[in-house]
């Protein structure tokens, strides 16, 4: 790409006015021009969330049990403060697009929610701040950090230093349909140890009659979901990593078996080629497995707690303690997962960061922290269970619910992360395209070659490119 | 091909032409009957089918917090543009189609040409900063005005071409009893081009109602969203759309551009070019 | 363009008055005397709002264009002005010309040839027509031409579903995937759905200004209909078919719907140009290079009328008259009567 790395008067003027004019005037999402019009100390909070639509459970937990509780506390501690929370409930990354643009107007909500793989890209853009930078030394004394594992904690890391406090996490698990595994012989208690054992199963399961056997998430339309359900998992079960330190892997080994993996489901008619184009194919995946015409997906927790659930799932199955299995994503063979592990997982989750340019960080703080109290969580979750950031919560509220019980204790041993870094999303798109390209028919090993190139382009260079 | 000579060929003739109508009703009423059925199935999916009947959707859709005030954020957003780019461009169209400024024609279609970057996603931190600077974050304003930013090219084009189209006669002999030329525009002019401006209304409204990324963008305050934005929300964690909410969201959401094309066509009549023929 | 067009303006007679054609050239010849004081007066707030909303904004995109400027990361805070390096880079990207050819499949085929075909057929169909079936079809089309495209978007999904679909309900075709095997087919057929009605309200508009008689005239003399659609109606039209083809390339050009039914897939094989820039801007922040395929587009959509002004607009201004844009068949009737006079 050639750039000249040089930053002109005008770019630097015409850039950087929009900001530099801001820092003046109070504008309605200043926040420090946050003095409510009683003289109150003005606060919000904003996350993907909104009554009524997208994650309903949580913004109506944040303004009917949070917030009034925490205005209620800073009064009785002398302090006026007036919060406001600001839903969206949109897709994440225009979700991530309003946030930026109101950070580098350098205003924006005083507490807000990222993606835990944005922390790199919003901390290089100085959106975001290391916490202890923002909120000063009141922070290391909070009480909660006892209880949040350092594993978890990881999430709300970037190049060794803390922005926030994680909101839960989730791991990644192969789902079974009992039933149908009854009526092809295979066991109800099944637990693959190989990628050949899922083949087996899946090859099967294909005798019964219109049963997709697999479904392991390929191609662009599913987005994210292929590469955190599919080509990670799979890529760490061989042993493999998308990235060290700020450098990417590129035509790999192990990359390669992921990319014959996906050649091997694909084009033998163990997985269906075309619900991985479908714009809805997701979706179809959820009612097909809901309606038992899919044996064996691989999803998130959140697919058992938000999709099938009976009650209140997309595609609810009334029998679903009994009817679905669940088993952890085994490693190519024994011992050749990352770490020479039998099993993995992939996790990842949202951290609540404060806003840099906070009029109060005191209170922001404490109103972050306010969101992560065991009792704030406990009231969260109700009956529903879900792997919070908290052990002391998790401990109990785990109870409740086996399969997320079986992801705390089994998948989070052995799980990893993404790395939070700017190229990722790019690099993850690429990723995409090459398993498009298996499904579609090409060799695995030229898919791989072709990843390496795109990885170039994305990167601009071999710079920052391993193998 | 020839102008058919014998009645069994005329009728042959009109019998395909029907064909042809039946299939194009067909064509532009099919894609809408889910718009019909879906709001009112008790578990609605993709399908159209014949309702299970059930109004319990709107119920749900009438508790929803944000679905009906957004209805009146639409409505203050499209009103405010309409009315704003109507004004603006019939003046302007007006005086460019009566009074010859050089380079006009180029200017124009510049213009138009610029406003498709605009209504682009890359403009977008732009349009914010511009705002932010502005100080219109967060105001129905803001958005009113980038809008109409946006749209008045197309539509000084579409009116342009519609005034050139109506005789002056009336005018020069307004002009003669010594009417000011606003007052000329008022009575002469504005009744003569009225569907040409119930269109761009028409039009502008329908542009603004459908808007997602300007609003989005621009304004903070749920209670400000308007309804393209909040139609997005009826999705789930992980983007699975709430079918339920959404047809009937939809409905809800399609009635009002409809009255309105009903009312103004009604009322004003609603095509390019006016009664009065020179 | 500016240049084409004043200068078809100065080639005019400046002879011409009447009804017809009072677009007077010097100030005191227009109608109303306005005035250029006044006509300026009328037109700056519109000259105001668009250049502080629309000039300012697309002249500040324009310039991001040349900067390696993102919204997040590094390059947010810092970012390098690169020159024409994105144009270079979009040029020789694949994907972006793959981008471009479907893009201009995608307007060839549902507004040059499907929505000015179809709306012209629905004009001339509905002509000499009323009753209920004509204010039907009417309704039916400009209800397609109104609806919010976020509802729009799920009528289609719904009626081309591969598992129960209207269609595949309809034609008995179960499993048709319509949307993955004929992508570019099914966003044309739904863009000829979703705009033909301005093709036809322009029309319609444009046809009421052809005299019946000449029709009759033409009708009586043998001409076939073909012949009088080509002798007679198409002369009487060329200026409405010029705005209508200016116009509706350009909104479909710029249209992003399509991305809400199908995502630019599968595989991309309906990314047009804003669905690339959308993904290219807001899907992986790369706001400079957004930007250039902005300007890209923009010099795209400025050859395209370009073409239009050649082919429709050329004639027009041998035989006469000085503008090169759309002018009403008054306007040209006017012009033949005193030509010819």
């Amino acid at each position: 790409m050639g750039v000249v790395a040089r930053r002109t008067a005008l770019t630097a003027a015409v850039l950087g006015a929009g900001s530099a004019a801001l820092a003046g005037c109070g504008s309605p999402l200043d926040p420090r021009g946050g003095e409510g019009g009683d003289g109150a100390m003005a606060l919000s909070v904003a996350t993907n969330a909104v009554a009524g639509g997208k994650n309903a459970d949580e913004a109506e937990w944040i303004e009917r049990w949070v917030i009034p509780r925490f205005v209620a506390q800073q009064r009785a501690e002398g302090v006026d403060v007036r919060v406001e929370f600001q839903p969206s409930g949109v897709d994440d990354e225009q979700y991530k697009t309003k946030l930026a643009l109101d950070l580098k107007a350098q205003a924006g909500p005083d507490v807000m929610a990222l993606d835990g793989i944005w922390l790199g890209e919003f901390a290089q853009a100085e959106y975001i701040r290391p916490l202890h930078e923002v909120a000063g030394s009141g922070v290391a004394d909070w009480s909660g950090w006892r209880q949040i594992s350092p594993k978890v904690r990881s999430l709300a890391r970037f190049e060794g230093k803390l922005y926030g406090i994680p909101a839960g996490t989730d791991a990644r698990v192969l789902y079974f349909h009992k039933p149908l595994f009854r009526r092809a012989g295979l066991p109800a208690d099944w637990q693959p140890a190989s990628w050949q054992d899922i083949l087996d199963a899946a090859r099967t399961l294909k005798r019964l009659d219109g049963v997709t056997p697999l479904q392991i998430n390929a191609g662009t339309a599913m987005g994210e979901a292929t590469t955190m359900q599919g080509v990670l998992p799979l890529l760490t079960g061989a042993g493999g990593r998308i990235a060290k330190g700020d450098r990417w892997y590129g035509d790999t080994p192990e990359l390669r078996a992921v990319l014959g993996f996906y050649r091997d489901v694909y084009r033998h008619g163990l997985g269906d080629p075309r619900l991985q184009q479908e714009a809805k194919g997701r979706d179809k995946s959820f009612e097909q497995f809901a309606e038992g015409r899919l044996g064996i997906l691989a999803e998130g927790d959140y697919f058992w707690r938000d999709v099938i659930s009976p009650g209140t799932g997309t595609a609810p199955m009334k029998q679903r303690d009994n009817d679905v299995g669940y088993a952890l994503v085994p490693a190519r063979a024994r011992h050749e997962g990352i770490g020479g592990r039998d099993h993995v997982s992939l996790s990842g989750g949202a951290v609540h960061v404060l806003n840099p340019n906070t009029r109060h960080p005191r209170q922001a703080f404490a109103l972050l922290t306010a969101l992560h109290s065991a009792r704030a969580l406990r009231a969260r979750l109700g009956d529903a269970a879900m792997i919070t950031e908290r052990d002391d919560v998790n401990d109990t509220v785990l109870e409740k619910d086996p399969m997320l019980r079986f992801c705390a204790d089994k998948a989070l041993p052995v799980t990893s992360f993404r790395p939070p870094l700017a190229a990722y999303t790019a690099v993850s798109l690429a990723l995409q395209e090459a398993t498009a390209r298996v499904v579609a028919g090409r060799e695995p090993d030229h898919v791989a070659q072709g990843y390496r190139k795109e990885l170039e382009e994305v990167l601009g260079g071999s710079d920052h490119i391993i193998g | 091909m020839r102008t058919p000579a014998n009645p069994a060929a005329a009728l042959l003739r009109g019998v395909g032409v029907y064909l042809l109508v039946a299939l194009t009703l067909a064509f532009f009423a099919l894609p809408m009957l889910w718009l019909a059925s879906a709001p009112f199935d008790k578990h609605p999916g993709i399908t159209v089918s014949l309702p299970d009947f059930t109004l319990a959707n709107f119920e749900r859709l009438w508790n929803n917090p944000n679905a009906v005030d957004s209805l009146a954020s639409s409505l203050i957003l499209a009103g405010g543009s309409a009315v704003l780019v109507v004004g603006l461009s019939a003046l302007a169209a007006y005086a460019l189609s009566r009074v010859h400024i050089r380079g006009r024609d180029g200017l124009l279609y510049a213009l138009l040409l610029l406003s498709s970057i605009v209504t682009g996603t890359a403009a977008m931190v732009p349009i914010f900063l511009l705002a932010a600077e502005l100080d219109l974050v967060d105001s129905y304003l803001g958005v009113v005005l980038v809008l109409t930013g946006g749209l008045l090219p197309a539509a000084i084009f579409i009116l342009k071409d519609f005034m050139d189209t109506t005789p002056r006669s009336y005018e020069e002999s307004a002009r003669v009893f010594g009417a000011s030329p606003l007052r000329v525009m008022k009575d002469i002019v504005v009744p003569v081009v009225r569907p040409g401006l119930a269109t761009v209304g028409v039009w502008t409204v329908a542009q603004v109602w459908g808007n997602f990324l300007i609003p989005f963008l621009l304004l903070r305050s749920p209670d400000k969203s308007p309804a393209a934005v909040v139609m997005y929300t009826f999705y789930t964690e992980g983007g699975q759309p709430d079918l339920a909410l959404i047809s009937t969201f939809s409905l809800l959401y399609s009635l009002p551009v409809v009255l309105m094309f009903l009312f103004v066509s009604r009322r004003y009549g609603f095509r390019f070019h006016g009664g009065i023929k020179a | 363009m500016a240049a084409t067009t004043s200068s078809a303006e100065q080639a005019a007679p400046a002879a011409d008055r009447g009804p017809g054609n009072a677009e007077g050239r010097e100030p005191e010849r227009d109608a109303a005397g306005l005035g250029r004081r006044r006509a300026a007066a009328f037109v700056a707030p519109a000259l105001v709002l668009v250049a502080l909303f629309l000039v300012l904004p697309a002249v500040w995109t324009l310039y991001l264009g040349a900067t390696d400027y993102r919204l997040t990361g590094i390059p947010a805070i810092d970012p390098s002005f690169v020159g024409f390096d994105n144009i270079t880079k979009a040029l020789g990207d694949e994907s972006f010309l793959h981008s471009l050819r479907l893009t201009l499949l995608f307007v060839l085929g549902s507004a040059v040839i499907g929505q000015a075909g179809l709306g012209f057929a629905l004009a001339w169909w509905m002509r000499e027509r009323s009753g209920w079936l004509r204010t039907t079809l009417e309704a039916l089309v400009m209800l397609a031409w109104i609806l919010p495209s976020s509802v729009v978007a799920f009528l289609w999904i719904a009626f081309l579903d591969r598992d129960g679909g209207t269609l595949n309900e309809l034609l008995r075709t179960p499993g048709a995937a319509w949307l993955l095997d004929h992508p570019m087919l099914s966003i044309i057929v739904y863009n000829i759905w979703r705009g033909s009605a301005f093709s036809m309200m322009l029309y319609s508009a444009a046809l009421g200004n052809v005299p019946a008689s000449h029709l009759e005239t033409a009708r009586l003399a043998g001409a076939s209909g073909f012949q009088q659609l080509r002798d007679v109606v198409f002369p009487r039209i060329r200026g409405h078919i010029l705005t209508n083809l200016l116009l509706i390339s350009l909104w479909t050009f710029n249209d992003f719907t399509p991305f809400l039914i199908t995502a630019g897939g599968p595989d991309g094989k309906t990314e047009t140009l804003p669905v690339h820039i959308y993904k290219t801007a807001l899907g992986s922040g790369e706001l400079g290079y957004g930007a250039a395929l902005s300007f890209l587009m923009l010099l795209i959509n400025l050859v395209v009328a370009v073409i239009y002004l050649r082919l429709l607009g050329q004639k027009n201004r041998k035989k006469k008259t000085r503008t090169a844009r759309g002018r009403s068949a008054e306007g040209a009737r006017g012009s033949e009567l005193e030509e010819s006079a």
